[in-house]
């Protein structure tokens, strides 16, 4: 087991007024060097609070009412928006190395080292002169974990850095996490939705249930012994199989002859519109591939030349009329 | 000066000594001492009193202000409840003007229209020493005021003291305002538009290069006004009040404006 960066035993997370409303108890909170944490839950279950108190913005209700952090041990990306006018992206990313300065904010040929390597390691050397507000909201955020990483901390908090990205800087921003804490050896701890991501990415997932507790364990311990189910009660989705799941509403079920990828999406296109795929069927779609160009047949004798035209000659071929 | 501080400490680009009612205040207290019989004729000769009188005033103002935005979290809140004490104690003002004898009123007037010239050593030695303080805290607060303009979270999380530095920079600031608007009178609207002035110049927000900056910018802006305050070739000076507001507004204008195109 690698080095423990941060160990808080018996923490309690909550709006401390009448401690009516506590988020969590008793938590044994332990993070590693090397190790990427995903910390999920359902929306309003205090991830941004837990986070923010492991940061010692935000006092816990025991076991002491303040938790004191040095800021060249904890890191933190929030999702507090900044927007401070003329303010460039090195500028953004030098606040990292404040905690190491004295009033005068001189930067040393150190500084300057630390924060290259900030910039290069996020690959935003082509942003650093612009405007803050000229970023888009995925280089905004890698600006913001360059700014973490200047700090310099071998422990990072991130709340939901990949809130409000498309699929491209979310898989970009977690594979950048995940070397991260391999190569740096840190311990970063990521609040996210991404169920998918956090799955092929994390070494640890936190899940927080609804007793105030955190589950920990191994993403696919976690999957298998149905620690999600339970936490995220999905509606119509299943874990295991990693898909939604499809009503066959049409009562209708169809054999599928094919390989590779163009089974899986003439399987998925069939199961999204209400068929369900099975081995015994009398029905039978077969995918024929010759130089480049696909062919759906359907038994045995009609051809369609996309997936659009075999849906439209099922249902014309099953209800006729 | 007083200004760019309280612009970054409200994260407002609104935020200024008379808009959130500091120079008001500093007006009520000295309204105060100069026109309540007895207590304020034998004091108010004293330069230095009148120093002391709009210090307190704008101190205790932006106390009451501060106060506030611990309770209420959004600036535009803070800023009408700003501009709501600013209203109160001008009607105070208004009373006191109401009440007292007309030559100590003709003395509030004068000194309301605002100033440049009409002191003697002695008074532009407070107003320096003043100043120099102000200037030298704002100075040394110039890593803390970096740090607000990313807003409170990441500030404490840089290891920047909130609580230590919002006291220091609203000493910084009532020292400023207290003390120029004490000899100078109430002087309108420069707090606000020579931050923004200076931004158009120069392109930062490091305020290690905005301090300075801020603080040539004002001097300048002042002597223009107070110059065309003057009519060249007339013996008629105007009060530099109402020059520093015919600027100033446009300026604020120009803000409001831009700031469509750029989220400030």
């Amino acid at each position: 087991m690698s080095e423990v960066l941060l160990s808080i035993g018996n923490l309690t997370v909550g709006y401390s007024a009448d401690h009516k409303n506590i988020l969590f108890e008793n938590l044994e909170i332990k993070l590693r060097a090397g190790e990427l944490v995903c910390f999920m839950g359902s929306n309003g279950v205090g991830k941004s609070t837990l986070i923010r108190t492991l940061a010692g913005l935000h006092p816990p209700i025991s076991p002491i009412n303040k938790i004191e952090v040095d800021p060249k041990h904890i890191a933190v990306v929030l999702t507090d928006r900044v927007n401070a006018v003329n303010m460039t992206v090195e500028e953004l990313v030098t606040y990292g190395r404040y905690p190491y300065l004295d009033w005068n904010i001189q930067l040393n040929d150190r500084d300057q080292e630390v924060i290259e390597r900030a910039i290069d390691l996020t690959h935003i050397q082509h942003l650093r002169s612009k405007k803050i507000y000229e970023l888009s909201d995925g280089q905004l955020q890698m600006s913001m974990i360059a700014r973490a990483l200047a700090q310099d901390t071998p422990i990072i908090l991130l709340d939901e850095p990949t809130a409000h990205l498309d699929l491209n800087n979310r898989v970009e921003i977690m594979n950048l996490l995940r070397n991260l804490s391999r190569k740096e050896n840190k311990a970063i701890l990521v609040a996210t939705h991404e169920l998918d991501l956090a799955l092929q990415t994390a070494d640890v997932i936190w899940l927080a249930n609804r007793n105030k507790k955190i589950i920990t364990g191994i993403p696919e311990d976690l999957v298998l012994n149905g620690s999600f189910d339970e936490t995220f009660q999905f509606k119509g989705f299943d874990l295991k199989t990693g898909k939604v799941f499809h009503e066959a509403w049409r009562n209708k079920s169809v054999r599928l002859i094919g390989e590779g990828h163009e089974y899986l999406w003439t399987k998925n296109a069939l199961e999204r519109n209400g068929y369900s795929v099975a081995e015994t069927a009398t029905t039978k779609i077969k995918i024929e591939k010759s130089n480049e160009s696909l062919t759906w047949v359907i038994d045995d004798y009609k051809n369609c030349s996309g997936i659009k035209d075999l849906l439209y000659n099922m249902t014309a071929k099953i209800f006729p009329n | 000066m007083g200004g760019l501080l309280m612009q970054t400490l409200f994260r407002n680009p609104l935020a200024g000594p008379d808009v959130l009612g500091l120079s008001s205040g500093a007006s009520l207290v000295v309204a105060l001492t100069m026109m309540i019989p007895g207590f304020g004729s034998s004091l108010f000769s004293h330069s230095f009193t009148l120093a002391l009188a709009a210090s307190t005033g704008s101190t205790v103002i932006f106390l009451i202000v501060l106060g506030f935005s611990q309770r209420v979290k959004d600036n535009v809140s803070l800023l009408i409840i700003g501009l709501m004490i600013g209203a109160a104690t001008s009607s105070i003002v208004s009373v006191l003007q109401f009440m007292s004898r007309a030559e100590d009123q003709q003395y509030y007037l004068v000194w309301t229209f605002g100033s440049l010239s009409s002191l003697n050593w002695g008074e532009i030695q407070i107003l320096t020493l003043g100043t120099l303080v102000g200037v030298a805290i704002s100075i040394f607060s110039v890593k803390s005021l970096n740090g607000w303009l990313l807003g409170d979270h990441y500030a404490t999380s840089l290891g920047i003291s909130l609580k230590n530095s919002r006291i220091l920079i609203i000493i910084g600031t009532s020292i400023l305002t207290g003390s120029v608007t004490a000899f100078c009178g109430p002087i309108a609207f420069v707090g606000i538009a020579v931050p923004h002035l200076t931004r158009l110049v120069i392109d930062t927000t490091n305020h290690k290069l905005l301090i300075p900056a801020v603080i040539m910018c004002g001097a300048a802006m002042m002597l223009l006004c107070d110059i065309l305050s003057r009519f060249p070739g007339s013996t008629t000076i105007l009060p530099i009040n109402a020059v520093t507001a015919l600027i100033g507004a446009p300026v604020v204008v120009w803000v409001i404006l831009r700031s469509k195109k750029v989220r400030l």
